[in-house]
C-alpha cells in the first residue's frame, strides 16, 4: 500500500466517505484552534494528520473521539452527524499518546474493559481477547500488570484494547512517540499489517513526517488550524502545494524569483541579476510576471567541480559545509546571492572521493523537471 | 601527588566517612531507644505490678543491690492480675469496644466528607489549587485544643447552632448535641479531616487524566469511570487516610473529654482517669498495653502499605 | 486544557471550607463580644484582650510554652535531620528495621500512651518532673515528625550532587555540609516550624510529663475550658490563631519566593 497500490477511494467519483468533516471550527476562548476545516476520510484508509505542535491536529483528533465539540461545522460518520454523540457511544476508539493503560488492571482486564461495558457475553469476550492478543503478539502476557511490560508491549496492549471493540474508526495519537527509533520502525510495519488484516480505518496524528510517510495512504499536513494539503505521500513529497508543505516534508531548497516566459517550453525564473534565469518545466504560464518559488529537493541536485555540459540549470557557488551521513553526503553550497543550496550525493562506492572539499568553487546543477514551482 | 599518596588519602577519607555516618545514625538511634522503646518496656513491667500506697505507687520495685536474688524475686512478683481485671470488668471491655466503634464510625464519616473535598481539590483549576490545598492545611497548624474548644460554643444547648436553627424555625426545641457521641463524631471528623484529604488528594492529583478519557472512549459513563478507574486508583490514598484517622482517634482523649458526655466511653479517657484520678498506675499501664495491642495490627498494616507505595513509585 | 469548577466540586469545596473555617471564625468574632455570656452578642469590645494581658497565670504559662517549644523544636530538628539522613542515605545498617519503626511509630501513637510511658521512664530514672522533662518528651515526638519532613525532601534530591561533591574532593561529611544541607534547608525550616507548633499545641504529653510549677498554655487552657466557655479563652485562642496563621502564611510565601528565585536563576 502506502501509495503504491491502486487503493485510492478519494479519486473514485461518487464514493461515499466514512468520515466527513464539514467546515469545522473550534475556539478555546478567543483562540481559534481549528479554522473552517473540511476533509473526507474513506473506509480502510490509513490517514495521517501531520503538523508541528500547536497546529490543531490533536484538537481535530479529540473532536473525532468526542472529547471536544466543534464550535461550528459538522462531523459526519456514515452520513450521520456525530456531534451530539458522547465518546462512550461512538463507534470510534482511541489509542492514547500516554497509552492510558489502567495501572490497576491486568493486560487481559484492560483489553476486556470496553467489551464488558458493551455487555458482550463472557464467552465471546474471552474469544475476542485471545484473537486480538494473538494478533498483537501478547499471548503470554495476559496476567501481567502494565508496569511489568516494556514500552513496546504497552503500546501493543493499548492498540489491542482499542481494536478489540471493532471500531469503525481507530484514532492513534502519536502512537509510537514513546518508542526508540529501531523499535518505532519495526512497529510501523506491524501497524500497517494489522490495519491491512482488519481493514479498520486508521487515523494517526503525528509530528514525525517519516512515520506519516511510511504508514499512511494519505497525509493531511496541518498548519495554524488549517489543512495545508491532503495527498498521498509521494504526491506530497514531489508535488507540494506550498512552501510550508515542501519545507515540512523532507529537506528542500527554495529559490525565490520572478516568472518570465521561457525561450522554449516551460517557464523561466529570474532569480539573480547577472545569473542565467532558471528553466522550469511547468505549464503555469498564468503566473508569468508574478513572484514564485522553486522548490528543489537536495537529492535532485548534482554537484561538480567543472561546469557540467547539457544540463538545464547550473549555478556556481562555494562549498561551506559537508555533512557525511554514511549512506549520503550533503554539500552546502553558498550562491553569490548568499542563499544556500543543498546538494545530496549517494555514496555508491565504499570509498567515495569526489575530490570536493571545503571552500572549493563548484557547480550545482539540476534538470528543468527536478523542481516544483510554488506560488504560495 | 603520587598514586600511592592519593590512595592513602582516599583511605583516610573512607574511614572518616564511616565514622561520620555512624554518628549520624547513632545519635537519633540512641535517643529513640532510650526515650521511645525503653518507656514501653517500663510500661509493660509496671502493668504486671501491683498497686501500692507508696512512692512510686506500685510494687515490686527493682532492686539491683540484691543481685540475682533480687531479679528472681522481682520476676516472681510480676503477674497478669491487672489484665485479668481488665478482662473481667465490663467497664474496660465496653470502653475498648466503644472506642473501636467511635473511631470506626468517625473514620467512615471523615472518609465520605474528605473524599469529596479531595476530589474537588484535584479537579479544581490549576491556578486555584495551591491556595485551596493551603486552606485545607492551615487549620491543622492552629491549636488542636482550640479547634475542639470552638465547637463547644456552637454545639451546646444555648449554643450558636441551636440559636440559628430556632431562629429560622427548623426546630422548636433546642437539640442536645453537646456531651453526646454525636458531638464526639463531629469533633473527630473536624480535627482529623486534613489527614484524610491530603493523602487522597495526592493520589487523585497524580492520576493521569487520559485514563478517564480512555474509560469513556471504551464505552463507560462518567459515573462508571469514577467507580472503575478513579476509585480503585485512589485506594492507596484512601487506605492511608483511614489509618491516619483511625489510629489516633482510637486513643483520643481531648475530644471525648471536652465534647463527649459522661456516658461516652473511650479508652484514652479511661486511661487518663485511671492515672490522674484513681492514681492506679499499674492498671493504667495495663490499659495502655491493651490499647497498644489493638493498635499494633493497624500500625503494621499501615507501615506495609506505605512501603508498598514507595516501592511502586 | 483549562478547567472550570463544576457544580458538584464547587458545592463540596464551599461546604468543606465552611466546615473547616466557620467554627474558628465564630470563635474569633465572639472574642470581641462585650457580653460575659459567650453565646449572647452584646456589642463589640476588646476588654477580654486587656483582661487577658493582666492575667499573670496565662502570661506565665505562655512564657513556659514558648521556651519549651523553642528548645525542643531546635533539638528535634537537629536529631530529625540526622535520622532522615540515616533513613535515606545510610543504606543498610544493623537494626535498620527497628530504627525505621521507631521513627514512624510516634507519628500515629496515641498521645496518652506516649505520655504515660515517658512519665514512667522519668520516674524510674528518678528525674524531677518539670520543664526539662516536657522538653525531653517534646523532642522525642518532634524529631520523628521532623525526620519525615526532611526525608521526603531528601528522597527527591538527586544523590549525584553529593557524588559530584565527593568527586571534586569533598569527604562525605564535607559534602553533607556544603551541598546537601543548603539544598534541604527549606525542608529543615519547615520541620522546625512543624516541631515548634506541635510542641506549642501539645496538651496530653505535657500533662503527663510536667510537674508542679511547670504549666504550659494548653494545660492552662484545658483546665479553664473544662469549666466552660469563657470570653478570655476566646481572646487567647484568637491571638494564638492569628500568630500561627501569620507564621504559616509568611513561611509559605517565603518558600514560594525562594522557589521562584531558584527557577529564575
Amino acid at each position: 500500500m502506502a501509495g503504491f497500490s491502486s487503493f485510492a477511494p478519494w479519486d473514485e467519483p461518487g464514493k461515499k466517505p466514512l468520515i466527513e468533516i464539514k467546515s469545522v471550527s473550534k475556539f478555546f476562548g478567543a483562540f481559534e484552534a481549528i479554522h473552517d476545516l473540511s476533509v473526507n476520510i474513506y473506509e480502510r484508509e490509513f490517514f495521517a494528520i501531520l503538523g508541528p505542535s500547536g497546529c490543531g491536529k490533536t484538537t481535530l483528533m479529540r473532536m473525532l473521539a468526542g472529547f471536544e465539540t466543534p464550535t461550528s461545522g459538522q462531523i459526519l460518520l456514515d452520513g450521520q452527524n456525530i456531534g451530539p454523540v458522547p465518546p462512550a457511544k461512538r463507534p470510534v476508539n482511541m489509542m492514547f499518546q500516554s497509552y492510558a493503560l489502567f495501572p490497576h488492571l491486568t493486560v487481559e482486564k484492560n483489553i476486556a474493559f470496553g467489551l464488558k461495558r458493551e455487555g458482550v457475553a463472557a464467552g465471546e469476550i474471552s474469544d475476542r481477547i485471545t484473537d486480538i492478543m494473538k494478533l498483537v503478539q501478547l499471548t503470554d502476557f495476559g496476567r501481567r500488570k502494565p508496569h511489568q511490560l516494556s514500552g513496546g508491549q504497552r503500546q501493543r496492549v493499548a492498540l489491542a484494547r482499542a481494536l478489540v471493540k471493532r471500531p469503525r474508526l481507530l484514532l492513534l495519537d502519536e502512537p509510537l512517540g514513546a518508542l526508540d527509533k529501531k523499535l518505532r520502525q519495526q512497529t510501523q510495519f506491524e501497524l500497517m499489517n494489522i490495519q491491512e488484516t482488519l481493514g479498520t480505518t486508521f487515523v494517526i496524528v503525528t509530528h514525525d513526517q517519516e512515520e506519516a510517510m511510511t504508514v499512511s495512504s494519505r497525509i493531511a499536513v496541518m498548519n495554524n488550524g488549517e489543512i495545508a494539503q491532503v495527498a498521498p505521500p509521494t504526491d506530497l513529497y514531489e508535488q507540494p502545494s506550498s512552501r510550508f508543505v515542501a519545507d515540512f516534508i523532507g529537506e528542500v531548497n527554495i529559490i525565490e524569483g520572478r516568472c518570465a516566459p521561457a525561450a522554449r517550453d516551460g517557464i523561466s525564473l529570474a532569480w539573480n541579476e547577472g545569473s542565467d534565469d532558471l528553466r522550469i518545466a511547468s505549464d503555469a504560464t498564468s503566473q508569468i510576471g508574478t513572484t514564485a518559488w522553486l522548490a528543489l529537493r537536495p537529492e535532485k541536485v548534482g554537484i561538480t567541480k567543472t561546469r557540467p555540459e547539457g544540463t538545464d540549470n547550473a549555478v556556481q557557488g562555494e562549498v561551506i559545509d559537508i555533512a557525511y551521513l554514511g549512506n549520503i553526503t550533503t554539500y552546502h553550497v553558498e550562491l553569490p546571492t548568499g542563499a544556500i543550496i543543498k546538494a545530496q550525493e549517494s555514496n555508491l562506492q565504499r570509498v567515495a572521493n569526489r575530490g570536493i572539499t571545503w571552500e572549493d568553487t563548484v557547480w550545482v546543477h539540476w534538470s528543468a523537471d527536478a523542481g516544483v514551482l510554488l506560488t504560495a | 601527588m603520587g598514586p600511592l599518596e592519593r590512595r592513602c588519602r582516599r583511605l583516610v577519607n573512607g574511614m572518616k566517612s564511616t565514622f561520620g555516618q555512624r554518628l549520624f545514625v547513632l545519635l537519633p538511634y540512641l535517643w529513640l531507644l532510650v526515650l521511645f522503646l525503653a518507656p514501653f518496656v517500663i510500661v509493660l513491667k509496671i502493668s504486671l505490678s501491683d498497686l501500692a500506697v507508696s512512692r512510686p505507687p506500685y510494687t515490686p520495685q527493682f532492686d539491683y543491690r540484691e543481685g540475682w536474688a533480687g531479679i528472681k524475686t522481682f520476676f516472681a512478683e510480676l503477674d497478669f492480675e491487672n489484665f485479668i481485671f481488665l478482662a473481667e470488668d465490663s467497664l474496660y471491655v465496653n470502653a475498648y469496644l466503644s472506642s473501636l466503634k467511635i473511631a470506626g464510625v468517625s473514620t467512615i464519616l471523615t472518609l465520605l466528607i474528605g473524599y469529596s473535598i479531595a476530589y474537588a481539590l484535584a479537579r479544581s483549576p490549576q491556578r486555584w489549587r495551591g491556595t485551596l490545598v493551603m486552606l485545607v492545611i492551615l487549620p491543622f497548624w492552629t491549636s488542636f485544643l482550640i479547634r475542639v474548644y470552638a465547637w463547644i460554643g456552637i454545639l451546646k444547648t444555648e449554643g450558636l447552632l441551636n440559636q440559628l436553627l430556632l431562629h429560622i424555625g427548623m426546630i422548636s426545641e433546642p437539640l442536645t448535641i453537646m456531651n453526646t457521641n454525636t458531638a464526639v463524631y463531629i469533633g473527630i471528623v473536624y480535627s482529623y479531616l486534613p489527614f484524610m484529604i491530603l493523602p487522597i488528594y495526592a493520589t487523585l492529583e497524580k492520576m493521569d487524566e487520559s485514563l478517564l478519557e480512555a474509560a469513556e472512549d471504551l464505552g463507560s459513563s462518567r459515573l462508571a469511570a469514577f467507580f472503575l478507574v478513579t476509585l480503585p486508583l485512589s485506594l492507596p490514598g484512601v487506605i492511608a487516610g483511614c489509618f491516619l484517622v483511625f489510629i489516633p482517634a482510637l486513643g483520643e482523649f481531648v475530644i471525648p473529654d471536652l465534647l463527649g458526655g459522661s456516658d461516652t466511653l473511650m479508652i484514652g479517657k479511661t486511661l487518663w482517669v485511671e492515672f490522674f484520678s484513681n492514681r492506679d498506675w499499674p492498671l493504667a499501664s495495663a490499659v495502655a498495653i491493651v490499647l497498644l495491642m489493638l493498635l499494633i495490627v493497624p500500625i503494621i498494616l499501615f507501615q506495609k502499605q506505605q512501603e508498598k507505595q514507595e516501592l511502586g513509585r | 486544557m483549562t478547567r472550570r469548577f463544576s457544580w458538584f466540586n464547587t458545592t463540596s469545596l464551599t461546604l468543606g471550607m465552611a466546615f473547616l473555617y466557620l467554627p474558628i471564625l465564630l470563635l474569633i468574632i465572639y472574642s470581641f463580644n462585650a457580653s460575659k455570656l459567650v453565646t449572647v452578642w452584646g456589642g463589640w469590645s476588646t476588654k477580654w484582650y486587656s483582661s487577658l494581658l493582666e492575667n499573670e497565670a496565662f502570661l506565665e504559662a505562655a512564657w513556659v510554652t514558648i521556651r519549651v517549644a523553642f528548645i525542643s523544636a531546635t533539638v528535634a530538628t537537629f536529631l530529625g535531620t540526622l535520622a532522615a539522613y540515616a533513613l535515606v542515605r545510610a543504606g543498610k545498617f544493623r537494626g535498620r528495621t527497628l530504627f525505621t519503626g521507631m521513627v514512624y511509630a510516634p507519628l500515629v501513637m496515641p498521645e496518652v500512651i506516649t505520655g504515660l510511658s515517658l512519665l514512667l521512664l522519668f520516674i524510674s530514672f528518678g528525674m524531677d518532673r518539670g520543664i526539662t522533662t516536657i522538653i525531653l518528651a517534646h523532642i522525642t515526638f518532634g524529631m520523628c515528625f521532623a525526620s519525615v519532613v526532611v526525608s521526603s525532601r531528601l528522597v527527591s534530591f538527586d544523590s549525584s550532587l553529593e557524588e559530584a561533591a565527593c568527586d571534586l574532593g569533598c569527604t562525605p561529611v564535607q559534602a553533607f555540609f556544603s551541598v546537601t544541607l543548603p539544598v534541604i534547608a527549606p525542608a529543615i525550616a519547615a520541620a522546625w516550624l512543624l516541631a515548634f507548633t506541635l510542641s506549642l499545641d501539645d496538651l496530653v504529653i505535657a500533662s503527663f510529663t510536667s510537674g508542679p510549677g511547670a504549666t504550659t498554655l494548653p494545660m492552662k487552657i484545658y483546665s479553664s475550658v473544662r469549666l466552660g466557655v469563657t470570653p478570655e479563652i476566646n481572646a487567647l485562642s484568637t491571638i494564638m490563631i492569628a500568630v500561627v496563621s501569620l507564621g504559616v502564611i509568611l513561611a509559605s510565601l517565603a518558600g514560594k519566593r525562594a522557589e521562584i528565585s531558584r527557577s529564575e536563576t
